[in-house]
C-alpha cells in the first residue's frame, strides 16, 4: 500500500478513537466536562496532564534540535521535566487547597484586585499565543509531509483542522480521550525508537542503546557519531555547548520556571480530589513525560547518525543526487529540506563549511518525522509516527485555544467588564476569541520566529517572567501586595517581551527587529528564548521593593495565605 | 484537630519549609551542578558509552526530578499526619 494512503488510514483510526471516547464519556457523565479528572485517579490524571503537555514541540521539534544541537540541546531535557519539580514542591498543592478553577481567578483574589487579575488575563494571553505559534510550525511541518505540499500550504490546512477540534472543545476535558492519546503518542514515539536502537546498538532499550556500542563493533555509538560529525567540521556532539554556560543556565532555569507557569499545566492540578492527589498527580505526570524525554536524547543522537551515514554511506563517498532515497524528494517538496549542487559533480556534499555544503536546508523540525524513513522503518511505523505529531499538536493546541477563550470571554468579560453577560454570548465571544487566535497564530506561523521548540522556549520565557512569580510569592510571602504584584508582572513581562521584540522583531515580525537577532547585542551573551528568567527576577525584585514601600495587605488576605498552606479543610474546587 | 493553635500550624510550615528547600537543593545539584555547571569536569568520567555530565544533562537528572516528587508526596503526607492537617 501506498505510504501516503496508510498514514491517512491510521490518521482517520486514531481520530475515530478519540472522538469515540469522548461520545462514549459523555454521555456517562456530564460534569468531567468541567471537573476534568475529578475523582479520577492520580495515575489516570498524571498520563492526561502527560498528553495535554507534551505538543508538537515536544514530539515532532526536540528531538531534531537535539540531534543538531548534541549537548546543548539537554536545555530542553532538563527545562522542561525539571519545572515539574517546582510546580509539584510550590505551587500545586497551594492553588488545590485554594480552590479556584483558572489563575487569574486566583491572582485577582489573592492580590485582592480586578487589576491584578487583568494583568494575569493578559500575560496569560501572550504567553500562550506564543505558545500556538509554535504549534502551528510544528502541525504545518506534519501536514506538509503527508499531504506531499508546500509547509505553507500545510499550514492552512492544520489551521482548519486545529479550528474544528478546538471547537469541538469539550473533547479536550475528558480525561480518558487525553489516555488515549497519551497512548497512541507514547507508542509512536517510541516504537520507531526501538527499533532504531535494535538495528544500530542492538539494545532494545533506546535509554542504554545510546550508550552502549554499535552492532559488530567495539565503537561506542556516541563516539562514533563524534567521530563522524566532527570530521565533517561540525561540532563535537557530546560536548557542544549552547552559546555559553551562562545562557545554558539561564536557558534552563527559563524553561522550568516557564512550566511552572503556564496556565494550561496548572488548571489540571486544580480539579484533582485532595491535595495530597495534587502532589503525587504532578509526579505521575513526570513519570509519563520523563518516558518520552528519555527516549528523546537516543531518537536525536540515532536521527543524526544515520542520517550522515545515508549522505555519506562510506568516507569521502558522497550519496549520488539522482540516487537520493524517497523521503529526500519528498520533503523536499515542502521546502523544508533543500539541496544545491554548488560544485556540479551531482553528488550530495554535506559538511559544516557553509561555502562547500550542498544541503543548504534541513529544517530541524522534520528530523522526529522523517527518521523512520532514513531508518528504512516498516510503512504502518512511519505512519503510526504522523499520528502520534498529530496527536500531541493537536491536544495541546486545542487545550491552549480553550485557554485563551475562556481567559477573554471568562476572566475578562464576565469577570471584568460585563458580568451580567448571558452564557449564550460567553460561549460565543469564546468562540470568536478562538477564531482569533487561530488567524493570528496561523499568520505569524508562515514565518515562525524559530522553530517549533524554540519559539514554544519563547512562550515559556513570557510565563517564566510573568505568571510564575506572582502565585509563587502569592503563597510563600504574606507581606507582597497588590501593587507590588502588578508592577512586578508588568515589569517582568515588559523587559523579556523588549527584549525578545528587539532582536526576533514586534510580534515576531522579523523585518521590525531594530537590534536584529546578532549575538554582538545580546545582554551577557543571553539568546532571547533564555530571557525569561531574567524576566522573572526582575519580577521578583520590582515586586518586593514595591511591596515594602506601600501598604501590607488586608488582614483577611494575610489569613488566606495561611489557609492555603495546610491541606486540611479542603472542599471541591469551585468557581466556574 | 484540624484547626489547632496557630504555633503548631507555623511548625507545620517551617517544616514544610526546611522540607522544600532541601529537595530543592537537590533538584539543584543534578541539574544544574551535574548536568552545566561541572559538566566538562564529570565528563572525563565514562559510564558506558555515557560521558557523565552528559548523561546527568540527558538522561539521569530527570530519573531524579521524578524520584524528588515521590519523596516529597510521601514526606509531606507524613508530615501533614504528624500535624494533624491532612484533608
Amino acid at each position: 500500500m501506498e505510504l501516503q494512503t496508510l498514514t491517512f488510514i491510521v490518521v482517520g483510526i486514531t481520530f475515530a478513537i478519540y472522538i469515540g471516547i469522548a461520545f462514549w464519556a459523555k454521555a456517562s457523565s456530564t460534569s468531567d466536562f468541567y471537573v476534568a479528572g475529578g475523582g479520577i485517579h492520580p495515575v489516570a490524571n498524571g498520563m492526561a496532564t502527560a498528553a495535554d503537555w507534551m505538543s508538537a514541540a515536544s514530539f515532532i521539534s526536540m528531538a531534531g534540535l537535539i540531534a543538531f544541537f548534541g549537548y546543548g540541546g539537554s536545555v530542553f531535557l532538563m527545562g522542561w521535566t525539571g519545572g515539574y519539580v517546582l510546580l509539584a514542591m510550590l505551587l500545586a498543592p497551594y492553588l488545590r487547597k485554594f480552590g479556584k478553577f483558572t489563575v487569574p481567578e486566583f491572582i485577582g483574589d489573592r492580590y485582592y484586585s480586578k487589576a491584578a487579575r487583568i494583568v494575569a488575563v493578559i500575560c496569560l494571553i501572550v504567553a500562550s499565543v506564543t505558545y500556538v505559534i509554535g504549534q502551528m510550525k510544528g502541525i504545518g511541518v506534519a501536514f506538509s509531509r503527508f499531504l506531499e505540499t508546500t509547509y505553507e500550504i500545510g499550514l492552512l490546512t492544520g489551521m482548519g483542522i486545529v479550528f474544528i477540534y478546538a471547537v469541538m472543545g469539550g473533547m479536550k476535558g475528558i480525561t480518558y480521550t487525553q489516555i488515549a492519546q497519551y497512548v497512541i503518542l507514547i507508542f509512536a514515539y517510541t516504537i520507531p525508537a526501538i527499533f532504531i536502537s535494535v538495528e544500530l546498538t542492538g539494545n532494545p532499550l533506546p535509554q542504554l542503546g545510546l550508550g552502549s556500542t554499535m552492532v559488530g563493533s567495539e565503537t561506542y555509538l556516541l563516539d562514533k557519531l563524534d567521530q563522524v560529525v566532527t570530521e565533517l567540521g561540525f561540532a563535537q556532539y557530546t560536548t557542544q555547548a549552547r552559546l555559553s554556560t551562562l545562557n545554558t543556565f539561564v536557558y534552563t532555569l527559563s524553561l522550568m520556571i516557564g512550566t511552572a507557569g503556564l496556565p494550561h499545566v496548572i488548571i489540571r492540578f486544580f480539579t484533582v480530589k485532595k491535595v495530597s492527589d495534587a502532589r503525587s498527580s504532578a509526579g505521575w505526570a513526570l513519570v509519563f513525560i520523563t518516558i518520552l524525554y528519555t527516549t528523546a536524547p537516543a531518537v536525536a543522537a540515532m536521527a543524526r547518525l544515520n542520517l550522515h551515514q545515508t549522505i555519506e554511506p562510506q568516507k569521502g563517498e558522497y550519496l549520488e543526487y539522482e540516487k537520493r532515497p524517497n523521503w529526500f524528494k519528498n520533503w523536499e517538496k515542502t521546502g523544508l529540506l533543500a539541496f544545491e549542487d554548488k560544485n556540479g559533480d551531482g553528488k550530495i556534499t554535506y559538511t559544516a563549511d557553509a561555502a562547500t555544503n550542498e544541503m543548504v536546508k534541513v529544517d530541524r523540525d522534520i528530523m522526529v518525522l522523517a527518521n523512520p524513513e532514513i531508518a528504512r522503518l516498516p510503512k504502518w511505523v512511519i505512519a503510526l509516527v504522523a499520528a502520534g505529531g498529530l496527536a500531541a499538536a493537536l491536544s495541546t493546541a486545542a487545550g491552549l485555544l480553550l485557554a485563551i477563550a475562556s481567559a477573554i470571554s471568562h476572566d475578562l468579560l464576565k469577570g471584568v467588564f460585563k458580568p451580567d453577560i448571558s452564557e449564550k454570548n460567553e460561549l460565543l465571544a469564546s468562540r470568536i476569541a478562538m477564531a482569533g487566535a487561530i488567524v493570528l497564530a496561523g499568520y505569524l506561523g508562515f514565518r515562525p520566529p524559530d522553530f517549533a521548540a524554540g519559539t514554544v522556549a519563547l512562550a515559556f520565557g513570557l510565563a517564566a517572567s510573568s505568571i510564575f512569580p506572582a502565585l509563587m510569592m502569592g503563597i510563600f510571602s504574606k507581606r507582597i501586595n497588590k501593587e507590588g504584584a502588578i508592577a512586578g508582572m508588568i515589569a517582568g513581562i515588559s523587559v523579556t517581551l523588549l527584549y525578545v521584540f528587539q532582536h526576533k522583531g514586534i510580534m515576531f515580525i522579523a523585518s521590525t527587529s531594530f537590534l536584529g537577532d546578532m549575538k554582538a547585542n545580546w545582554f551577557l551573551g543571553i539568546e532571547p528564548n533564555a530571557f525569561g528568567a531574567i524576566g522573572a527576577v526582575v519580577n521578583f525584585v520590582v515586586a518586593i521593593v514595591v511591596s515594602k514601600m506601600t501598604a501590607e495587605p488586608p488582614e483577611h488576605i494575610q489569613h488566606l495565605v495561611e489557609d492555603i498552606r495546610v491541606p486540611a479543610g479542603a472542599g471541591e474546587a469551585t468557581g466556574h | 484537630m484540624a484547626n489547632n493553635n496557630s504555633e503548631s500550624r507555623q511548625a507545620y510550615w517551617q517544616a514544610n519549609l526546611k522540607l522544600v528547600a532541601i529537595l530543592l537543593a537537590i533538584w539543584f545539584f543534578i541539574s544544574y551542578v551535574c548536568g552545566i555547571l561541572l559538566v566538562d569536569q564529570l565528563n572525563a568520567i565514562k559510564i558506558g558509552g555515557y560521558k557523565l555530565g552528559f548523561w546527568f544533562a540527558q538522561q539521569g537528572s530527570m530519573y531524579g526530578f521524578v524520584a524528588l516528587i515521590f519523596v516529597y508526596a510521601r514526606l509531606m503526607g507524613k508530615l501533614d499526619r504528624e500535624h494533624g492537617v491532612q484533608d
